[in-house]
């Protein structure tokens, strides 16, 4: 009986297919010590997890590899998430790796996922509790280092928004053992002085465990209990924080705490040329309005008598329009000329220049408007509009058209 | 206190309303001048302010009292 010879190739395909299929196989995590840590030019990297029983070589591709957070290192004891399949070319297995963590770091997280949960169930970070920020705060409290570079990021902001703001820095260690009773008092001591309008509490990127002051509970409790709202600004825009929920506003880094905390200047200024333009045009509509009015009630016959009170009302008027002119500056004034512009423009448009080009207008003693020959009654009398005048007629017969 | 910041909210404010009262309120004339005058005066004076404004910074510790004490920090990003 001859045996059936395979090629290399279907053992390796067939090893491949075996491990593929075991779920054991699948999205694990591997503890080991990195060794032979290489990145090829193509962007992937590769390395070996050994422990003190065995070794396992291990491919991270470079899309994977470009999500990492710290640089791999050998020697340095990880835990590689991924798959073990076999390279066939090669005919040997491998851990295709798509994310790592350092070790020791996983006992973080859980810290952290355990604290997060805690507080949530006691509702410290529920929307009822997040309090409003003041639009224009006059004094921000910073709670940070002051010797990083936040600080000085977040100054250069403030200074260039919005420098009417005050600040007072309360420094505080922001990494180490000593960090959070730091900040958690000095979050408490702004309270108890009611030393800021707002408070913002960070400090710039960091590794995980340079941030871990702001996952502690003593901070997240002092931030609960801060009257004055609190805007935590911690790490990078990727980082989150325990302080981050449990503040009334996140900020993805110190620098956005600082422009979400003051309104922006040039918006401001922006903001009065067109308050500023709104009231000009509100008074001068008022202004002619009122002008229209007087002309209009001056013109009736009936009022012709009462003379001397319109001339003073006028001259009223004229005073307050005189006293407008005071009041405008360059910016009114050219809106003056922009409406007057306008103004000629619809005067152009108007029905009265009609007139200048030989048309008139005809109307009774009352001043209604002959609209039809069947309106006027012979002898009667009747006042014709021309462009420069009016001429007062008799009617001689009124003829239909069509009669 | 920080007076200017204050008054720079207030005269906003005061702006905004003189600006509806004028758009859509039913004034008399000559109260309608007013009203324009001191809101030409409330946008010089809010202009100013932020002309004038510099960032204050203080450094605030606690002092042997437990009082803040306000000390000076040098911010060389200035």
């Amino acid at each position: 009986m001859e045996k059936q010879v395979l090629s290399v190739g279907q053992i390796s395909e067939y090893i491949k297919s075996k491990l593929d299929t075991d779920p054991r196989l699948s999205n694990i995590a591997v503890r080991g010590e990195i060794s032979n840590y290489k990145v090829y030019p193509s962007g992937h990297h590769y390395f070996t997890l050994k422990d003190e029983t065995g070794a396992m070589r291990c491919v991270m591709f470079k899309s994977n590899a470009y999500r990492l957070r710290f640089r791999p290192e050998n020697g340095m004891k990880v835990i590689a998430m991924g798959s073990v399949t076999v390279y066939v070319r090669d005919g040997a297995y491998q851990l295709y790796c798509t994310a790592m963590a350092m070790d020791g770091i996983g006992d973080l997280y859980a810290a952290f996922e355990q604290l997060k949960s805690k507080l949530a169930a006691q509702g410290l970070f529920n929307p009822e509790h997040k309090k409003p920020l003041p639009r224009y705060p006059g004094t921000i409290g910073i709670i940070t280092s002051e010797a990083g570079a936040a600080v000085h990021d977040m100054l250069r902001i403030l200074r260039k928004r919005y420098p009417l703001t005050q600040v007072r820095l309360l420094p505080v260690r922001v990494q180490g053992t000593e960090a959070p009773g730091e900040i958690a008092s000095a979050i408490a001591y702004a309270n108890h002085f009611q030393l800021a309008d707002l408070l913002i509490v960070g400090r710039g990127g960091g590794s995980i465990e340079d941030l871990w002051a702001f996952n502690d509970e003593q901070v997240a409790r002092a931030i609960f209990a801060s009257k004055i709202p609190v805007i935590s600004a911690v790490g990078h825009e990727p980082d989150v924080t325990i302080s981050d929920f449990v503040a009334d506003l996140r900020a993805a880094t110190p620098s956005n705490a600082a422009e979400l905390a003051v309104p922006d200047q040039d918006a401001l200024r922006q903001q009065l040329d067109s308050l500023e333009q709104a009231m000009t045009l509100a008074m001068k509509r008022k202004l002619n309005r009122a002008e229209e009015r007087l002309a209009h009630l001056a013109n009736r016959p009936v009022l012709q008598s009462p003379f001397e009170s319109f001339e003073q009302r006028r001259k009223a008027l004229k005073l307050l329009e005189t006293r407008l002119i005071g009041a405008q500056n360059q910016t009114v004034s050219k809106y003056r000329q922009r409406f007057v512009a306008q103004t000629a423009k619809l005067d152009a448009m108007s029905p009265l220049k009609v007139l200048t080009r030989g048309y008139a207008v005809a109307s009774t003693q009352s001043g209604a408007i002959i609209r039809s020959a069947a309106e006027v009654n012979p002898g009667e009398q009747i006042t014709v509009r021309v462009s420069d005048g009016s001429i007062r007629a008799n009617v001689i017969e009124g003829k239909m058209d069509h009669e | 206190m920080n007076e200017k910041n204050q008054s720079f909210e207030a005269s906003l404010s005061r702006l905004e309303q003189i600006v509806r009262a004028l758009e859509h309120g039913d004034i008399a004339l000559e109260e309608s001048l007013n009203l324009f005058q001191e809101g030409t005066q409330l946008v010089r004076s809010c202009q100013k302010l932020l002309d004038d404004a510099e960032l204050q910074v203080k450094k605030v510790h606690a002092g042997v009292d437990g009082n803040p004490v306000e000390g000076e920090f040098t911010d060389d990003t200035e």
